[in-house]
C-alpha cells in the first residue's frame, strides 16, 4: 500500500470508525516503506526492503480497553479488527488508570518531516552510495563495514470525540566504521537527515577514514580526571540518559535522580551549569518532528533544562491529572543550546586534554545519580598546548551526565547527531568538560 | 544487549496508540488462536513455491522460513494490570544465492502470487548486490533431512493456562513484596511460541515447535528520612521451558547464605517475598571499600559475565569483522585460535557451545538453515579450540559443516549467526558454595545480574550485581552495596580458580540479546556454577549529586 495522503487517511479512519459500537474508539494508522543495505569487509552483506501498514484500534466500555490490529484493509477486514477490539475490551479487567481519549486538538503549523528526495530513493540509489564508501575506503587501503537504511512513513490517528491527526515523514541513517588492515585503527562516522540528497556517504567515510589512519598507535595514558572534549554524537549518548529519566511519576514516587525526599521532586531547582539550555521544538528546521505524539497529545516547544534549572517532566495524562501537573509527552527530538566556538577552536583553546569522538555501550549503575559507565571507541586523542598530540588507548569512564554539565567548560556549535545507542537523532554541540572519569583503560581498537 | 527497548515495551500501559512503535509485537490476537497449529502440508506447499519460483528466476540455492511467531506479555504494577498483550507474526521469508550473492525477501501475503513475487524480489536484489561483492558466497555442504520435526519438550503449554491464572500469580507475587516491605513492584510474565517451518533446495521440510518463559519482576524500596532507593530484581532465568517452569518443587530450590537460590524452576512468590526483605537489606548495607577481592560468582549472576566476555567474542562473524559497524570485533582473532595455545583462561575454564541442551534458550533441533544442532567445545583446558560458526563461515575454519548457529528472529527478518547457549561446565572435583565461600580470605559473594558494560572487542568489562556479600576470612561478615568489578577477558578467565561440581550447575540467560542492522534479538542460555575468580578489581560506585 503506497503512504496514504492526508485526505485518504481520514476517509479510511472515518469509515473504521463507522464499524464501532464500543463507548470510545480510537484508531492509529501506520505505513511505511523502508529498505536498507549493509556491508563489511569491503563488500555487501545483507540488504533487504520491508514494507508494512498497520492499523490500531482502540475501544473502551467504561474503564475496560481493548485494542487490536490488522494489516488488511478490505471493508471485512476492518470491520474484524473492530469487532476484535471490542470483544477484547469487554474480556479486560478495569483498570484504574484509563484515561478517556481526548477530543480535538490544535496542532498548529506542519513540520518538514518530510523530503520528497527521501521519498524516491530506489534500491540503485543505496548501491551506489555504498560503492562510493567502499571506493573511499579501499582507495585508502582501508576496511569498511557499514549501514545505509532510508523510509518513508504516514501516521494518522482519529477518534470518536472528534480528534484526527496526520503526518509524513521520511528518515535516513547511514554509519560507518573504517578499520585499517592490521586492526591498530579505527573511525566511525554516523548521520542522521530526513532527506537523502544532504547525505554524502564518500565524505563520511572520508572523516571515519582520517579518524582510522590517525588512531594508529594509540599510547595508554593513566585513567584518571580529565578535561575531555566530547563530539557531538559523545554527547548525545550522555545526555539521552538524562532525558530517559525526567519522567515526572518516577520523580514523584522517589525513584529518580529528580526525587528529593518527602515525595518531592527537584523541579525548579538549578541541577547543572547555568549555560545548560536543552529544550525540544517540533519545527525546527534541522531536526523536524511530528507535531503530535502517539496518543494525540500536541507536541509543543518545551524547555526541559534552563539556564541550569530543571523546568518540566514529561508525563502520561493520568499522572498529569492525579498530580495537577501539565500532561507533557515524551519529546520526538531534543536540543541543546550550542555556543559559537568549532570543534577544531575548542581543540585550540585546551591546554590538557582528551578528544572523545565516540563513547559506547553505556549502561546506567546507579539510577539515583545517574551514575553511567562504558567507553571511548573509534578515535580517542590526547591535546596538549590546543593540538592533538597523540591517539592514546580506549578508556572505560564512570560518569553522571549531571556531574558532567556541571564540570562544563566549553560549549561549541550545535549540529545535528545521532546517538550511536539509541540511533535518536538530536542536535548538540559538541562539549569541553572538566575532570572527566576514566575508571581503566581498554585494548580494544 | 538492548534492554533498553524491553524496559520500554513493558512500560507501554494500554494505549493502542504505543503499539505501532512495537514492530516485535505483531498483531494482537486472542489467546484461543494462540493454540491452532498450522499444517505443515500447508507451509510445505508455500515453501514449494517459493523454491520453485526462485529457482526459475535464477537462484542457485533458495531456503524458505514459514514462521508463526507468538507473544504473550501480562504487565502488572502493585495491585493494578498495566497490560495483557497476545500477538501474532505470520508470514514467509525467502533467501537465495544468486550470482553468487545473497538476496532476501519476506512477505505476509501468503497467497502463491505473492510468495513468487517475494521469491523474484529476492533474486533481483541478490543480482543487484553481486557489484558490490568481493567474492561469492561459499556455502558449507549440507544434506537433505526430507521432511522432519522437532517439539521443545514442555510440560505444559503456557499458552494453554488461562490468562488469569497468570495474572492471579503475579499480583500475589506484588502483593507479597509490597507486605514485605517494597513500595513499589512491576512484574512480568513474557511468553513466546516460535513455530517455524523450514524448507531448503537441499531436500529438507523442518517443521519446529519452540516455548520459552521468563517470569521477573523488579522491586524498589525508598527511604523516606533520606530519600535514598535501592532495588531488587528477580532470581528468574528465562528459560526454553514451558510454565511447569513456575511449580517449583524442593529440588529445584539450593539454601545459601542469600536465601533460595533456584535451579531449573521457579519460585516467584517465595523469590519476591524474600526480595522485599533483601531490598531493605541493601539500604543499610555497608559501601565497598574500592581494592582487590576475590570474586565468589553465582550462576544467577554470572551468566551475564559469560555472555559478553565468551559468547560473544567467539562468534565467527564478529572475528571475522562483519559486526564492526555496530556491536564491534573481536579479540579472539584467527591467529589466537590457529595457535592452539591461546591461554584464554586458566586449566579450570572448559567453556562449550550447546545448542540441544534441554530445557535452555537456545535449543532448537535445527538452526534457521536448516542444520541439525549439536554440541562442541570452545574453550577447551583454558584454551580457544573453536568458535560458533553458521554455513557460509564454515570454511574459514576449515569445517566442512556448519555449527548450526544460524537464526533470525522473525520472518522478516534475514538469518545470521548468532550465539548458541555458551556455557562453563562445572567443576569435576566435590565443591559446595559454603566450600568456596570457606576458601576466600578476602572477598565478595555476588548473586544476581546488574549493570554491565563491555567495549566493542570484548577485552574490559565492568559488571554489577543484585546482592553483594562481603566475605573475611572464610565467613560472610554482611552485605555490601556500590560495587562493580572492571576487569581484562583474558586476565579475568586467568584468575578463575575453583568452580562448584556438577549438584550447583544453573542456566541463567537472556532473552532480549540484540544484534545486527537493522536489530534482531535472540534468547540465549549460560550455565555455569558458583565460581570463583581471585583478585579482582572492585570500584565503589556511589557519587553524590
Amino acid at each position: 500500500m503506497p503512504i496514504l495522503t492526508k485526505a485518504e487517511a481520514k476517509a479510511l479512519l472515518t469509515k473504521v470508525l463507522s464499524y464501532s459500537k464500543a463507548e470510545q474508539c480510537e484508531v492509529n494508522l501506520n505505513c511505511s516503506d523502508s529498505g536498507n543495505l549493509r556491508y563489511a569487509r569491503n563488500a555487501v552483506s545483507t540488504s533487504g526492503g520491508i514494507s508494512s501498514n498497520s492499523l490500531v484500534v482502540g475501544s473502551a466500555f467504561g474503564k475496560k480497553l481493548g485494542t487490536a490490529t490488522i494489516n488488511e484493509f478490505d471493508d471485512v477486514s476492518l470491520q474484524k479488527v473492530v469487532r476484535r477490539a471490542e470483544e477484547l475490551a469487554q474480556l479486560a479487567p478495569e483498570n484504574p488508570e484509563f484515561m478517556p481519549f481526548l477530543g480535538p486538538q490544535e496542532y498548529g503549523a506542519d513540520s518538514p518531516t518530510f523530503s520528497p528526495a527521501t521519498a524516491a530513493v530506489t534500491p540503485k540509489d543505496r548501491a551506489d552510495a555504498v560503492q562510493a564508501s567502499l571506493k573511499q575506503a579501499m582507495d585508502n587501503k582501508l576496511n569498511a563495514a557499514g549501514f545505509l537504511s532510508n523510509s518513508v512513513g504516514c501516521s494518522a490517528m482519529m477518534n470518536s470525540k472528534g480528534l484526527f491527526a496526520y503526518n509524513t515523514s521520511t528518515d535516513v541513517a547511514f554509519n560507518i566504521t573504517v578499520r585499517t588492515d592490521d586492526g591498530k585503527g579505527s573511525g566511525y562516522a554516523t548521520r542522521g537527515y530526513n532527506d537523502f540528497s544532504k547525505l554524502n556517504a564518500k565524505a563520511d567515510t572520508a572523516i571515519a577514514a582520517k579518524k582510522a589512519m590517525s588512531s594508529v598507535t594509540a599510547k595508554a595514558i593513566e585513567p584518571g580526571k580529565y578535561t575531555v572534549i566530547l563530539e557531538p554524537t559523545a554527547v548525545a549518548v550522555m545526555l539521552e540518559n538524562l532525558l530517559y529519566s525526567l519522567d515526572a511519576r518516577q520523580a514523584d514516587e522517589g525513584r529518580s535522580f529528580m526525587s528529593k525526599t518527602g515525595g518531592k521532586t527537584k523541579l525548579g531547582e538549578q541541577l547543572v551549569d547555568e549555560r545548560v539550555n536543552i529544550y525540544s521544538d517540533p519545527w525546527n528546521p534541522e531536526l523536524p518532528t511530528s507535531t503530535w505524539s502517539g496518543d494525540g497529545r500536541p507536541q509543543q516547544k518545551v524547555n526541559w533544562i534552563e539556564k541550569g534549572v530543571v523546568k518540566n517532566l514529561y508525563s502520561s495524562r493520568y499522572w498529569a491529572q492525579k498530580t495537577g501537573i501539565k500532561a507533557i509527552p515524551t519529546p520526538g527530538g531534543t536540543i541543546m543550546k550550542g555556543g559559537t566556538k568549532t570543534l577544531e577552536e575548542l581543540i585550540k583553546g585546551t591546554e590538557k586534554g582528551i578528544l572523545v569522538t565516540r563513547l559506547w555501550y553505556i549502561r546506567t549503575v546507579d539510577p539515583q545519580t545517574l551514575l553511567l559507565t562504558g567507553l571511548t571507541r573509534d578515535g580517542t586523542f590526547y591535546i596538549e598546548n590546543g593540538e592533538i598530540k597523540f591517539p592514546v588507548k580506549n578508556f572505560r569512564f564512570n560518569e553522571s551526565p549531571i556531574i558532567m554539565l556541571n564540570n562544563l567548560d566549553e560549549i561549541g556549535i550545535a549540529e545535528r547527531t545521532v546517538s550511536a545507542e539509541s540511533e535518536a537523532n538530536y542536535l548538540l554541540p559538541p562539549l569541553r568538560i572538566r575532570d572527566f572519569t576514566f575508571t581503566s583503560l581498554s585494548d580494544a581498537v | 544487549m538492548k534492554r533498553r527497548n524491553f524496559i520500554y515495551l513493558t512500560g507501554v500501559g494500554a494505549a493502542a496508540a504505543m503499539l505501532p512503535a512495537i514492530p516485535v509485537f505483531g498483531k494482537e490476537i486472542s489467546p484461543e488462536q494462540a493454540l491452532e497449529y498450522i499444517d505443515p502440508v500447508a507451509k510445505k506447499i508455500m515453501s514449494d513455491v517459493a523454491l520453485n519460483a526462485a529457482r526459475s528466476k535464477g537462484a542457485t540455492y533458495t531456503d524458505v522460513r514459514v514462521g508463526r511467531y507468538l507473544n504473550q506479555y501480562v504487565v502488572t504494577r502493585e495491585d493494578k494490570v498495566e497490560n495483557i498483550v497476545n500477538t501474532e507474526s505470520y508470514g514467509i521469508g525467502i533467501r537465495v544465492i544468486s550470482n553468487g550473492s545473497w538476496g532476501f525477501a519476506a512477505t505476509d501475503k501468503l497467497d502463491k502470487d505473492s510468495i513468487a513475487k517475494a521469491a523474484e524480489l529476492a533474486v533481483t536484489i541478490a543480482k543487484e548486490n553481486a557489484r558490490l561483492l568481493r567474492e561469492p558466497v561459499k556455502l558449507a555442504p549440507q544434506k537433505g533431512y526430507g521432511e522432519v520435526s522437532w517439539k521443545a519438550p514442555i510440560e505444559k503449554n503456557t499458552f494453554e493456562v488461562p490468562v488469569k491464572e497468570k495474572v492471579d500469580l503475579l499480583l500475589a507475587v506484588n502483593d507479597a513484596a509490597i507486605k514485605g516491605g517494597a513500595d513499589y513492584i512491576n512484574s512480568i510474565l513474557f511468553a513466546v511460541n516460535e513455530q517455524k517451518y523450514f524448507a531448503s533446495t537441499d531436500g529438507s521440510y523442518i517443521d519446529q515447535d519452540i516455548h520459552r518463559i521468563w517470569p521477573t519482576f523488579f522491586i524498589t524500596k525508598i527511604d523516606k528520612v533520606t530519600g535514598k532507593f535501592e532495588t531488587r530484581n528477580a532470581l528468574s532465568a528465562p528459560t526454553g521451558k514451558g510454565y511447569e517452569y513456575l511449580n517449583a518443587r524442593p529440588q529445584d530450590k539450593i539454601q545459601t547464605v542469600s536465601g533460595t537460590l533456584y535451579k531449573g524452576r521457579y519460585d516467584m512468590l517465595e523469590d519476591a517475598t524474600q526480595a522485599a526483605k533483601q531490598v531493605g537489606e541493601k539500604m543499610k548495607a555497608k559501601s565497598v571499600e574500592p581494592g582487590k577481592y576475590d570474586l565468589v560468582l553465582d550462576p544467577s549472576h554470572l551468566w551475564l559475565t559469560i555472555h559478553e566476555s565468551c559468547g560473544h567474542p567467539t562468534e565467527l562473524d564478529r572475528v571475522l569483522g562483519y559486526e564492526a559497524n555496530y556491536a564491534g570485533t573481536s579479540f579472539l582473532t584467527l591467529d589466537k585460535w590457529e595457535s592452539k595455545k591461546f591461554s584464554y583462561g586458566s586449566k579450570e575454564v572448559n567453556i562449550t557451545a550447546d545448542k540441544t541442551e534441554v530445557g535452555s534458550l537456545g535449543a532448537v533441533g535445527y538452526d534457521d538453515e536448516g542444520v541439525k544442532c549439536g554440541k562442541w567445545d570452545v574453550i577447551k583446558d583454558g584454551i580457544l579450540v573453536n568458535y560458533q560458526a553458521i554455513r557460509d563461515q564454515a570454511h574459514i575454519l576449515g569445517l566442512n559443516a556448519s555449527q548450526g548457529c544460524c537464526y533470525a528472529d522473525n520472518w522478516s527478518s534475514v538469518q545470521f549467526q548468532r550465539m548458541a547457549n555458551i556455557s562453563l561446565q562445572p567443576g569435576k572435583a566435590k565443591l559446595s558454595i559454603a566450600d568456596q565461600i570457606k576458601n576466600v580470605e578476602k572477598g565478595i559473594y555476588i548473586v544476581g545480574d546488574g549493570s554491565f558494560s563491555i567495549d566493542q572487542q570484548r577485552y574490559n568489562f565492568q559488571f554489577g550485581g543484585q546482592l553483594y556479600y562481603e566475605i573475611k576470612a572464610g565467613k560472610i561478615v554482611g552485605m555490601l552495596k556500590d560495587v562493580a568489578y572492571q576487569a581484562n577477558t583474558q586476565e579475568f578467565w586467568n584468575s578463575c580458580v575453583a568452580i562448584c561440581d556438577q549438584s550447583d550447575y544453573r542456566l541463567g540467560g537472556s532473552f532480549f540479546d540484540g544484534k545486527g542492522q537493522p536489530g534482531q534479538v535472540s534468547a540465549v542460555s549460560h550455565g555455569s556454577a558458583t565460581t570463583r575468580f581471585n583478585k579482582v578489581n572492585v570500584i565503589n560506585t556511589a557519587r553524590k549529586i
